[in-house]
């Protein structure tokens, strides 16, 4: 049966349209990374990407995504466990609150954390009084972090659960399924997708965060500079190749995490295509 | 508790968990933005905020925003329709790469495409205009950020509209302009307008790539973030949480008719069985 | 002194809360335990300068202690810093390249407010002042401060409301129009008018400037301070020449110690140490090849004809202090927003 939209003629010049907009739009900056990445030819690469100043931000880079990614996955299932399972007062509320972070412009972000936990800020101060200081050291700039990723999850998950509606996991209590069981068998497989692709968003940005970061990290050489830091850095110092080889690193960062979901996704649909047929065998 | 409404389990825990979460990460800090304008009188905030530059930089931010909004969500638009309903070689690449704005620093960005976009660059060399350095430019940077969000809002929506449907519509004799007007653009309208209301808002307060590629001129090219860090660097805390203000107030309207939209369509679409 | 702990946080005692975090942390960068540090904030282009200068600073003292020193170096604006600085950043020693920013520091009560009487020339170890980049041959033939008002003329410099660069590149024009006509406002400002006019870029930091200029071709004249115009002559070859107007401005570069950090950290003796060491003939001849202008007259006599003659105003005689002048020129409203205003 046609489908609006199946003639050859339309087909093809939509598709073509569409790849030579993104080859414009996205493939186009790509490859200028890499050729700049490659300026000063393969040795100058190898040299930037082997320092220990860039080694230690790729380190700083992966622990920022290591401890944002799990606790913000977890909070955005929570928050739409809650928003669309539930109803209560201040529940619209609530939901808009979280996409604040996606209203803050990330330079503010970083700003109200240094008016909060900085030396002036009253929690900073409190904190001082025990010998912690979280600005201008990595755990600021987790901090900021968790703020700026913990919509993703929670915005990839809300629209998926509010489809599927609750029926289901209403009619699995009757049956007595209690609340981990609950949620393992009945709700992790309906929203596997979206809790997948939310994780993959916190996790690009976690690594790729720049502006929010940069006002909390001290810029101190080797101990606070992430990769995103380090290719603002580089570039402020004359040191173009440099900078774009951080960017490629995180250009290729960004690439694996989307190559990581792909996989995924297609063991998801290979395991579901042989539920079906284990269903239609018996 | 005993209210039949709360047959699922774990309302307490997750409203526990997610006010925790919310007053740590979101409020405290928000509240310390807040206590920077209680500093601030009625009048000297209204002046601030209305200075004539700010004014300026506003309608440059609102102008090109709404420009880099409407690209993207016909670009977003065509993106998910092909991904959706055509199989052709290199489709899983074209999906993979859609994220890609989300995953590149937008320092990175707004570097590369003023490399690409200036009067020399591998772009610009083409146009007869100017683009790096004019307000196109600002246009060009914030489309790219923002390119994720109509494709991956539509995309789904798109996904779930039946086969039937349009099948319907063509077996009764519409042609595809027709039936894409009035039976499939209806349906993935709010999804659209979703997406097309994030990608605003983003853009609002978007900074990073902006900044490489604007010009920065007084009047001309200056955006209401770039306003912000100037009153930071001049330490003046107070008038820059006060323009901050005025961008995450209305970013935030922005994103709560979005909310209510969507919450509403989902009522249309589905019934009223949910929330 | 302050032992190296990497993250201050380190040493909290037993916060449950953080004790993941912190494990983590322990994993990722374990800490050098027996190394002295020092922290030296900085300002944005002077990462190659200070390396070169840690280097023979290290060595020396290595030999005479028992342990390792370790210089961390950070650099951003030195607004940005000075920021940093009052919200904690616990760095031992600042050198800037703005003497505003520091007093920004001493307001805040973390460096003591006659910071600038602790050391030699003002605590101004080095200077340099503005200096015109323009095309190979002049095609323009800009050569004064006054020639860069001319119609017709592009300019790039960077936005003086976020750059120390920016600041002086205003304040040069200004006081070199000003000497020209014997303080009369009214043509002074008249002036500055059509200098800010001829700008065709104003990118928020120098090194945004410097690419708009170079790599994107746009103006004809890209204003910075001499040192980093005469490093960029260097790097891009006979493409470029540098131009010094007959009378410019002094842009000190000005140290000082913290007091809140060097008194927590215990490091006193060595940031005044490693102060006082800028102003040694071997510091000073590393920073004179990095096109600084040094104070060390030997040096300076050894390097004679790096650097032209220059009638060099001094800043605090043509404008008063620099509080004074932040608040007339630069704060919002001020003289720069008039001017700027069409």
């Amino acid at each position: 049966m046609q489908r609006v939209g199946d003639s050859l003629p339309v087909k093809w010049t939509l598709i073509v349209l569409a790849l030579v907009l993104t080859a414009l739009v996205l493939v186009v900056p790509l490859i200028e990374i890499v050729r700049q990445a490659l300026a000063g030819g393969v040795g100058e690469l190898l040299d930037n990407l082997t320092n220990t100043y860039t080694l230690s931000a790729i380190w700083l880079t992966l622990l920022i995504a290591v401890i944002t990614v799990p606790l913000n996955v977890l909070f955005g299932t929570v928050l739409a466990w809650l928003v669309t399972r539930f109803r209560f007062l201040g529940r619209r509320l609530l939901q808009t609150l979280i996409d604040i972070p996606f209203a803050v412009s990330p330079v503010i972000a970083g700003l109200v954390y240094l008016l909060l936990y900085g030396r002036n800020g009253w929690l900073g101060q409190w904190l001082a009084g025990y010998d912690i200081q979280l600005m201008f050291a990595w755990p600021g700039m987790v901090l900021v972090t968790l703020f700026v990723t913990s919509p993703f999850v929670a915005r990839e998950l809300i629209p998926l659960m509010q489809a599927q509606g609750r029926q289901e996991e209403e009619a699995a209590v009757s049956l007595g399924a209690r609340g981990a069981q609950l949620f393992y068998r009945i709700t992790l497989p309906n929203i596997r997708s979206g809790l997948i692709y939310g994780a993959i968003l916190t996790n690009a940005r976690a690594m790729g965060e720049f502006g929010a970061v940069s006002v909390v990290s001290g810029m101190i050489n080797g101990v606070t500079i992430s990769l995103p830091l380090q290719v603002e850095q580089l570039y402020q110092d004359y040191n173009t190749v440099g900078s774009f080889v951080s960017a490629l690193l995180l250009a290729m960062l960004a690439v694996l995490t989307l190559v990581i979901k792909g996989l995924l996704e297609w063991l998801a649909e290979r395991r579901q295509q042989r539920h079906s047929k284990v269903a239609e065998d018996v | 508790m005993s209210k039949p409404r709360r047959i699922l389990p774990g309302f307490h825990l997750s409203l526990g968990i997610a006010l925790v979460y919310v007053s740590i990460i979101l409020l405290l800090p928000l509240g310390s933005l807040v206590g920077q304008l209680a500093d601030l009188s009625w009048a000297r905030y209204w002046s601030i905020i209305t200075d004539p530059r700010n004014l300026a930089s506003y309608r440059i931010t609102v102008l090109s925003a709404a420009l880099a909004s409407l690209f993207n969500m016909l670009f977003g638009l065509l993106c998910a329709w092909v991904l959706v309903r055509y199989t052709f070689p290199g489709k899983r690449i074209l999906d993979a790469l859609m994220d890609l704005p989300f995953a590149l620093p937008t320092a990175v960005a707004g570097i590369t495409i003023s490399t690409l976009y200036a009067s020399q660059g591998a772009i610009g060399q083409w146009l007869g205009f100017k683009v790096a350095y004019s307000w196109l430019g600002i246009v060009v940077a914030m489309a790219f950020t923002s390119v994720p969000f109509v494709v991956r809002t539509v995309q789904p929506v798109l996904e779930e509209l039946p086969a039937s449907v349009d099948e319907a519509a063509i077996t009764l004799g519409a042609s595809n302009a027709y039936a894409f007007r009035r039976v499939i653009l209806p349906f993935i309208w709010p999804a659209l307008l979703t997406g097309t209301g994030l990608a605003f808002a983003r853009s609002l307060g978007e900074y990073g790539a902006v900044i490489f590629v604007a010009g920065n001129m007084p009047y001309k090219t200056e955006v209401t973030s770039l306003m912000v860090v100037t009153r930071l660097q001049e330490f003046d805390y107070p008038a820059a949480a006060a323009i901050a203000s005025v961008v995450l107030i209305a970013s935030l309207l922005l994103l709560l008719v979005i909310n209510i939209y969507q919450a509403r369509f989902f009522r249309r679409i589905h019934g009223n069985q949910h929330v | 002194m302050k032992k190296a702990s990497l993250f201050t946080v380190s040493r909290l005692h037993g916060l449950a809360p953080l004790a993941l975090a912190l494990a983590l942390g322990g994993a990722v960068v374990p800490a050098a335990q027996a190394d002295t540090t020092l922290t030296n904030a900085s300002f944005d282009v002077a990462r190659e300068l200070f390396a070169a200068l840690n280097k023979p600073f290290i060595a020396e003292w290595d030999k005479q202690h028992q342990d390792h020193l370790v210089i961390k170096q950070t650099h951003a604006g030195s607004s940005t810093q000075a920021r940093s600085i009052i919200q904690g950043l616990n760095a031992d020693v600042v050198t800037f390249n703005q003497t505003s920013d520091i007093d920004v520091i001493a307001h805040a009560g973390l460096i003591d407010s006659n910071w600038q009487q602790r050391l030699p020339e003002h605590s101004s170890p080095f200077y340099s002042t503005m200096a015109f980049l323009v095309r190979k041959g002049n095609p323009k033939h800009l050569t004064s401060w006054q020639d860069l008002a001319e119609q017709g003329v592009e300019l790039v410099f960077p936005n003086p409301k976020t750059s120390g660069n920016g600041r002086y590149t205003y304040l040069g024009a200004w006081a070199s129009q000003s000497a020209l006509n014997h303080n009369d406002e009214a043509n002074t400002e008249a002036f500055m008018r059509r200098f800010l006019a001829n700008a065709v870029v104003l990118d928020s930091g120098g090194r945004g400037a410097t690419t708009s200029f170079i790599e994107r071709g746009q103006g004809d004249a890209l204003i910075t301070f001499e040192s980093e115009a005469r490093s960029l002559a260097k790097q891009y070859g006979d493409k470029y020449e540098v131009v010094v107007p007959k009378v410019d401005v002094i842009a000190e570069m000005p140290v000082a110690w913290v007091d809140a950090s060097v008194r927590k950290n215990n490091s006193e003796a060595l940031a005044k140490d490693y102060l006082n060491y800028l102003y040694t003939p071997q510091a000073q001849t590393i920073i004179a090849d990095h096109f600084y202008r040094v104070r060390n007259e030997q040096v300076a006599k050894q390097i004679a004809g790096r650097f032209p003659d220059t009638h060099l105003l001094n800043i605090s005689d043509v404008f008063g202090s620099w509080d004074s002048i932040l608040s007339t020129h630069f704060a919002s409203g001020g003289k720069l927003d008039q001017l700027q205003r069409q």
